[in-house]
């Protein structure tokens, strides 16, 4: 008599369910129970203390009141609709790359689903509302577009967001001193809080990548010159705290210029942001470069690769995908790093945050108003972050 | 000009430091002809084919190939890398890349062929080392053999007048150096002219038409594969021979 064969299955205690599972990792033993009970009190304990602040105690008013402050500074409110405009260009893309690149991800419609489900659960104004709701309505429509044709929306996307930062630059600057235009100049005095920030650090990481990715190529570069630039510039750089250059951008600057000629104040914290970023890129792309084997640079001059193409097809890609985790770090660290920008007078999330503070009635509020700015920078540096992993996940595919 | 050698070395030196690495070598090599290299570990054998297109600098002679002289002039260096294939023991393919991007990259960046007719050629090359299937993964998921044959259809999609080989299966599992060689074998039947580092004998036997023995940085011997192996006249070739061939 034949026996089909049955498939054999690991021992019924190994089969998990969660009681299984917590008697196994929880309550093993009398000394794991304990620590489980501490454990869990510990928890208890620091988060309905925290829970209790931020829900009775915290007086949140100090948000409310100036929220559109902390979101975009004193930028005029007529011109508000300009900013609005160039986010909602963003969370298009943001919904058509979700779906191209994202595919699977289910997280997409929730979180495009986050500016509409804000707008219904925080006390905002009829105008801000309806421009959360329609932020969703944009982004879920980009999403659908993106689910609907993935190919032929490959390029437009990819365009889309390379002209992104000159269209957000330009609405949120404007085109013509005129007052009747339709978008008129708004000085970058008025800009601020999260607006100010945003764009410190967009600007910080578009133009310090390029920068920091040429240092790298210079400091190996067989020409003595260009090499001791290079070592020179970040090793310089390096050797200095980032509130210095942005004192020194903000205070020496003008002495080297020409009679007459004035330097933004947003524009010069830009440039310090970016050169100071530059010099820890330029290292961080240098160890993705010296880990690429010797092999591969001759493969490619066997095959009469010019040292340009070399670069550009063979030993880049993979060196920057090595570092991407490194990049994403410091990019996330240049973010939060724009916050020194308040110590110079200008008016970034913390330095808008001080002078709410400053404010006879908010007086002693440090509490609320640093949890909630804390809360922001920590949306949008994990947000970096989740990207980053989506990015590798990707790009991992070829290496194995 | 089509009979003179396709590569000509008068008298080549190189140096590591102080080491000596190559002492003196003089090599013609006529067209469609078939050369393996063997040699010793250390003997110079790789550096001297490396030479052949300037993945090593050599420090005094000359060398031409296909009747362009080798020197510091970047131009030149491209044209004859351009025209000599070079087949790695490690294989070098490129790991971000899939097989058919690999093949594909240099016709199209350096020979400026349209992308249509560099991919067409490429599936033929493909076809002719045998893993057309695999066309669209990435090297990480072939074995150390198919690597190989595709190191070699990435060689080819330049159309090379000459293929070096540099110990082409050294890196390989015993069951994979036959689907290498065989590609070898066929393409040196085809008219290819071949130089290549190598102690597979049998495909010397098979298709070489002159063995260069190689030792301390000098060749010591040359001769047809059946004066090397039925007549040597050196004894260091004799000694190397029996040690290679014992078993």
């Amino acid at each position: 008599m034949t026996k089909i064969a049955e498939p054999i299955l690991p021992p019924v205690s190994e089969r998990s369910n969660l009681l299984g599972w917590m008697r196994r990792n929880l309550f093993g033993s009398w000394t794991d129970a304990l620590l489980t009970l501490i454990g869990v009190w510990i928890v208890y304990w620091a988060a309905s203390g925290l829970l209790r602040w931020a829900l009775y105690t915290a007086e949140w008013k100090v948000i409310v009141v100036n929220a559109r402050l902390l979101m975009i500074g004193q930028y005029p409110i007529e011109q508000v609709g300009r900013l609005w405009i160039w986010l909602g260009f963003l969370i298009f893309l943001l919904g058509n790359s979700l779906a191209i690149w994202g595919r699977g991800s289910r997280i997409a419609p929730a979180l495009l689903a986050l500016p509409a489900a804000t707008a219904f659960i925080f006390p905002f104004g009829a105008d801000p509302r309806k421009w959360l709701i329609a932020m969703t309505v944009i982004g879920l429509i980009g999403w659908g577009l993106g689910r609907v044709k993935p190919e032929a929306l490959k390029r437009s996307v990819i365009a889309g967001w390379v002209i992104s930062l000159p269209i957000i630059i330009l609405l949120t600057y404007g085109l013509s001193k005129s007052e009747a235009s339709i978008v008129p100049i708004v000085r970058t005095n008025l800009w601020g809080g999260l607006l100010l920030t945003f764009l410190l650090t967009v600007v910080g990481i578009l133009f310090s990548f390029p920068i920091g990715v040429l240092l790298a190529l210079g400091r190996r570069s067989e020409l003595p010159a260009v090499r001791w630039f290079s070592v020179g510039y970040i090793e310089l750089v390096r050797g200095v705290p980032l509130i210095t250059i942005l004192f020194m951008a903000q205070l020496m600057l003008p002495l080297f210029l020409p009679e007459g000629w004035t330097v933004d104040r947003v524009v010069r914290a830009m440039v310090g942001i970016t050169l100071f970023s530059a010099a820890y890129l330029a290292e961080n792309v240098r160890g993705g470069l010296q880990a690429i084997p010797k092999g591969q640079f001759e493969a490619a001059a066997a095959l009469g690769l010019s040292g340009a193409q070399t670069m550009i097809f063979i030993i880049l890609p993979q060196a920057l995908r090595l570092v991407i985790p490194i990049l994403v770090g410091q990019f996330i660290a240049l973010y939060k790093d724009t916050s020194l920008v308040a110590i110079v007078g200008l008016l970034d999330l913390v330095g808008i945050a001080r002078t709410v503070l400053a404010q006879p009635e908010f007086l002693g509020l440090q509490r609320e108003v640093y949890v909630f700015i804390s809360l922001i920078f920590w949306t949008l540096s994990y947000g970096m972050s989740y990207v980053s992993q989506r990015l590798e996940e990707r790009l991992g595919v070829g290496i194995r | 000009m089509s009979d003179g050698p396709i590569i000509k070395v008068e008298d080549v030196h190189k140096w590591y430091g102080n080491f000596h690495a190559l002492k003196g070598i003089n090599v013609e090599v006529k067209r469609r002809e078939v050369i393996v290299i063997f040699g010793p570990s250390g003997s110079g054998k790789s550096t001297f084919i490396r030479t052949l297109n300037r993945l090593e600098e050599h420090q005094r002679g000359r060398i031409f190939v296909d009747g362009i002289e080798l020197s510091h002039d970047v131009r030149n260096i491209e044209q004859i890398r351009s025209e000599t294939g070079m087949v790695f023991q490690q294989f070098n393919l490129f790991p971000h890349l899939t097989v058919m991007q690999n093949i594909v990259l240099a016709p199209i960046q350096v020979r400026k062929w349209t992308k249509q007719k560099a991919e067409e050629t490429a599936m033929q090359l493909l076809e002719r080392v045998g893993i057309p299937e695999q066309a669209y993964k990435y090297p990480g998921q072939l074995s150390g053999g198919q690597q190989q044959r595709v190191a070699i259809a990435r060689s080819l999609a330049m159309q090379p007048k000459i293929m070096l080989f540099d110990e082409p299966t050294s890196a390989l599992d015993p069951e994979m150096i036959k689907e290498v060689l065989d590609v070898m074998v066929e393409l040196a039947k085809s008219g290819m002219t071949i130089l290549a580092v190598t102690h597979e004998m049998g495909f010397a036997r098979a298709v070489a038409d002159r063995m260069l023995f190689f030792d301390k940085g000098e060749i010591v011997e040359q001769g047809t594969p059946q004066q090397i192996f039925n007549a040597p006249k050196e004894d260091r070739t004799k000694l190397f021979l029996s040690q290679i061939l014992r078993h």
